[in-house]
Parts: C-alpha cells; structure tokens; sequence
C-alpha cells in the first residue's frame, strides 16, 4: 500500500487461461472444504440422516417387506447409498444462499477470478462431502448383512455412478440456493425435490407396488434408472437399458441446471 | 489528469422505482469522494454498477479508463471493493481470508502470502492473523475486510458506507488509514450517511437523494448554495416564535424555519454582522424577549435538509452493525 511503484495498476486484460481456471477452482475447493471440517456437526448429520433411514428399514420395517430374487437388505442398502449424496447435496443450496446472504458472493463477483470457479469449487467441495458420507454408509451397509455380490469393477462402477448422480443434483441445489437466497427458504426448498425422488422411486420398494397412476413417473425418473442400475451393478443381472438411461439423466440435469445456475450467478444480487 | 471514475447519465430502475436517475460525476485521480445520502438513496446501487456487479440500465461508467460493462474482468483487476458488512469468512482465520483473496485475484502465491502478512500488521490483526475470524470483534472484521479490499493493491477503491456502526475510536483509525490511502495515490469513492464523515475525509461531495444527484461539490460550495450564513434566534417565550419569525423574514434569502420545540427560527442570510445588528434591533424594538441570538455557518446538515426537504440520518440508526441487510 506504500510503495505505489509495485502496484499492479495496468487492468489484467490477459486470457483467462485453463490453468488460472484451475486455479481458482482449487482456491474455493479448499476454502469450502476447510468450512467442511470446521463444522464437524454439519457432516456428522449427513451421514446420520441415512443411517437412520438405513437401520429403519433394515430392522424395523425391512421384515415386512419381500421382494423377488433378492434379500431386502440387498434390496434397499444400495438405494440408501444414492440417498446418502442426495442429501449431502442439500447443503449446497444452503451454503450458497449463505454466501450471498453475507455479501461474500458480492466479493468474489467483484474479483477479477474465472467466474464460473465459484460454483465449480462448492459443488466439488460438496461432492468431497457427499463421497465421506457415502463411505461411512457402505461400511455400516456391510456391518447390517449388505453384500457386493458382483466383481469389482461392476461394483466400482456402481460407486461412480452413484457419485455421479450426486455431482449432478449438487447443480439442481445450487440453482435453487441462487434462486430462493434465504438460507433457510433455501433448506426447506430442497427437501422436496430430495423427498419426491427418494421415495417415489424404486429405493425401498419396488415400483410395481405403487398405485397405477405413480407408476409412470416412479419407473422413468432419474433416482429410479440409477438405484436400478447401480443395483444390478452391485447384484449381477441386465445393467446395459438402465446404465445408459442413468448416464443421460445425470448428463442431462448436470448439462440444464450448470446453465441455470451459471445464469443466476451472472445477475446475483443478495 | 484522466478521471479514476467517470459516471455519465447512469440509470437504473428497479420495477417501478427509479434507483438511479441520470446521475453524472468524476472522480480525479488521488481523490475522496463521498456519496452522501440517507438509506435507499441509490448508494449502494452506484457501487454496485461501478464494481461491475450490476449492469446500469444505461448511460456510461468507465474505472480507470475502462468501461465497467466492456472490460467487466480489467476493472475488476484494478479495484477493491469493501462492504458496509464485513464480507469475509467467519469459519476462516483472517489469514486465510486474505490468502484467498489474493489467489482470486490471480497473484503468485509469495506475492499474495507477503501481502497478507504486511496487511495484518498494518491492520494490528498480527495477533488475531490465525485465529478464526467468528472469534474477531466488530472492529477486527471491519478492519480484516477492508485489508481484504486492498489484497490486489487497487488503484481504486470503494467503500460502501465504511463505517456504518463502528464505535468512534475505531471510526477515526479508519479514517486515517484511508487519508494515509489516499496519500499514496489511491483513489477512494466512499458513501456514508454522515455528514461529519464526508466533511472530514472527502474532497468532493456527491449528494443523492431519491436517486438524483441533489447537489455535488466541496463540503463548503455546498455550504455555500445555502446563500451564506444562518440565523438562529431563540426566543424566551413560545407566544413569541411566530412573530420573531415575521419581524425577521425580510433579512433572509430564504423562508426562516420554525422549531416549536426549541423556541428557534433558524434564517438562511446572506450578511454577516450587518444582519445580526438589524435582527437585534428589530427583535428588541418589538418587545421579544431573547434567549440566544446568534450567526453561524450552515453545517453539511443544514445543507442536506435545504436541498432534499428532510434529514440526512435517521433518528435511529442502532441497526446492529452486521447483521446481513437487504441492500438498496
């Protein structure tokens, strides 16, 4: 601030090169993986949230419900583990409706950074999260009788396209913090759509239980073709017609909601 | 000498309200300016436009000679902006805030750990530099925003409402960090609801109200369209107001003001002792019984009131310092 000779005064018109890019997105990762660690409660709840989904239906409800050619704990521990980063996603909504409530979106928009690395380095950061608490379920899956019975590269697969899945729907939460800005509307806001498609999809029951008119939207949403895909993955049996519809739903709303949140970071105001 | 900042004709409404309203001024290199004017006055929309963080619905803005719209990223390279609400992490240490910034600012990371080290010392955060910051006082984080602000060493820099809720001794180091800015060549456009903050710290003064630019110009040109000096008569006896009021008129350049509570006639005047001669002759001919009569310069607050119709700051102002508000 003193010596005036050693500033920087001429505006940086050089390119935004793919490693300043990088950069960047590096500098907000780690910035809201340290806000991560340093609210230790925040991620203690993201993995209980799905745990205690994961005991009620594997003891408590589970011995009512039968479903063919598997056992239930087979069934449904693998719709909790996509459940565990649908969550985790929740907290994208909220950390961000956070930031522009604080005027910190204000900040960073006024810095000469790549724009975009704001948003990259929160989903990435929130992606971290999610893989933690997906971990901590697929050990307690295993200590309540689940079991990978295929080879492991299908069941890494399945691993992959599980936190695919999450990547993509912590963009469907950033768009909607952005939107709504109030942190709290921001966390009621995304439960619904975590709810809608976590329940009403073929993760603790089969779709051909529900009624006739939940079916349609039951057997082709997002949450379904992914369980069923990571599920035979996981279990053995035909992947290929669910694998790929997995793949373009996850490309598809990954592709749509990056564009809308990029549109709102654009004009964000708090 | 070229401009820092030069606004021509900006407008900006917001659904029906006209936020800003063909608002021109410029900025000389090195200089304060203040934006004075009381909340929703279209402060905060201005620096928004200026920082590029809100696009004007027209006219034109240029940061050091670029335009804020065309060459957005460039003038974000050359400014700093620090906020009426200390914008920095809680969950962060004032270190790490400072580092970040730096690295978003695209500087060598031995560039930007120096800086940040130099900026808590000159912040006397030195001590606090790896605490977090939800530990920091009201003053630490205002002081850690604005060491933020100047991370990428901006030739200019904005300040919005700087210190809105400080108490008076943090208030002054403030001040004399930015006058010692300033002596460095910073260019410095600041908006304030105090009166005594823009008279202390700024060479111009821009006065909005409702939008509009009500009148811009040093503290004492402004002083000066009020015509000169004020008049104050206090008289004994209320009965006695009106009738101070009417013998009085006639020496004004401007219709007096009454204020019933304080017994008062407030006169804009053009004379000096002349005036209060004739005043006090007149008064005392007329058998009014006088408390104080007397001569004084119009403050900036007089100023704001003739030209805008009602006071600069709220009567109430005890907003709590940082809780996060919804802008303007």
């Amino acid at each position: 601030m003193t010596d005036v000779a050693n500033r920087t005064p001429e505006a940086r018109r050089d390119p935004l090169t793919l490693r300043l890019a990088v950069r960047d997105i590096g500098g907000i990762t780690r910035r809201n993986l340290l806000r991560i660690i340093r609210t230790p409660q925040l991620l203690f709840m993201s993995v209980v949230q799905p745990t205690i989904i994961l005991l009620l239906f594997r003891y408590v409800l589970g011995g009512a419900i039968r479903v063919p050619g598997l056992d239930y704990v087979d069934y449904v521990v693998p719709g909790i583990f996509l459940e565990a980063v649908l969550i985790g996603g929740m907290t994208t909504a909220l950390a961000l409706a956070q930031d522009l409530q604080a005027g910190i979106v204000d900040r960073f928009r006024s810095l000469p950074m790549t724009r975009p690395a704001y948003l990259a380095g929160r989903t990435l950061a929130d992606i971290c999260r999610s893989v933690l608490a997906l971990a901590c379920i697929i050990g307690l899956g295993l200590l309540v009788g689940f079991r990978f019975h295929n080879s492991a590269w299908a069941c890494l697969a399945g691993v992959a396209l599980i936190i695919a899945f999450g990547y993509a729907f912590t963009w469907v939460y950033a768009a909607i913090g952005l939107a709504v800005k109030d942190p709290q509307t921001a966390q009621m806001t995304s439960i619904l759509p975590m709810f809608i498609l976590f329940f009403a999809s073929s993760a603790l029951v089969p779709v051909s239980t529900m009624p006739g008119w939940l079916q349609p939207f039951a057997q082709n949403q997002p949450a379904t073709v992914t369980i069923d895909a990571v599920r035979a993955l996981f279990e053995g049996g035909p992947v290929f017609h669910d694998l790929w519809q997995a793949a373009l739903w996850c490309a598809g709303i990954f592709a749509v909601f990056l564009a809308i949140s990029l549109n709102l970071y654009r004009k964000a105001t708090a | 000498m070229n401009a820092a900042v030069e606004v021509e004709g900006v407008t900006k409404r917001f659904g029906g309200t006209l936020a800003l309203d063909d608002v021109s001024f410029s900025v000389p290199q090195g200089d304060i300016l203040a934006l004075l004017g009381p909340n929703g006055a279209g402060k905060t929309t201005l620096i928004r436009v200026l920082t590029t963080l809100l696009a004007a619905d027209s006219g034109r803005a240029q940061v050091a000679g670029l335009d804020v719209r065309k060459d957005a990223r460039a003038v974000r390279s050359v400014i700093g902006l620090a906020g009426q609400y200390a914008t920095v992490d809680e969950l962060l240490t004032g270190r790490e805030n400072l580092e970040l910034i730096g690295l978003l600012y695209h500087l060598d990371k031995a560039i930007y750990r120096d800086r940040a080290q130099d900026a808590l010392e000159r912040m006397s955060l030195t001590g606090a530099g790896d605490n977090r910051v939800k530990t920091y006082s009201g003053g630490m984080r205002r002081r850690l925003d604005l060491a933020a602000s100047l991370i990428g060493r901006p030739p200019v820099l904005f300040l919005d409402e700087p210190t809105t809720g400080l108490d008076p001794r943090t208030r002054n180091d403030l001040w004399q960090f930015i006058t010692d800015l300033v002596a460095d060549g910073t260019t410095v456009l600041l908006t304030t609801q105090y009166m005594e903050e823009a008279e202390h710290l700024a060479q111009a003064i821009v006065v909005l109200d409702a939008g509009r630019i009500a009148a811009q110009g040093t503290a004492d040109e402004l002083k000066d369209q009020l015509g000169g000096n004020l008049l104050e008569v206090q008289v004994t006896r209320r009965a006695d107001l009106e009738k101070a009021a009417s013998l009085i008129a006639g020496l004004a350049s401007a219709p007096p003001q009454l204020d019933a509570g304080l017994n008062r006639v407030t006169l804009p005047v053009k004379g000096g002792a002349r005036v209060l001669i004739a005043a006090g002759r007149a008064l005392d001919d007329a058998g009014v019984q006088l408390e104080d009569l007397g001569i004084r310069r119009p403050s900036l607050d007089d100023v704001f009131l003739a030209l805008t119709g009602h006071p600069a700051v709220p009567g109430d102002d005890g907003a709590a310092p940082f809780s996060p508000g919804s802008g303007q």
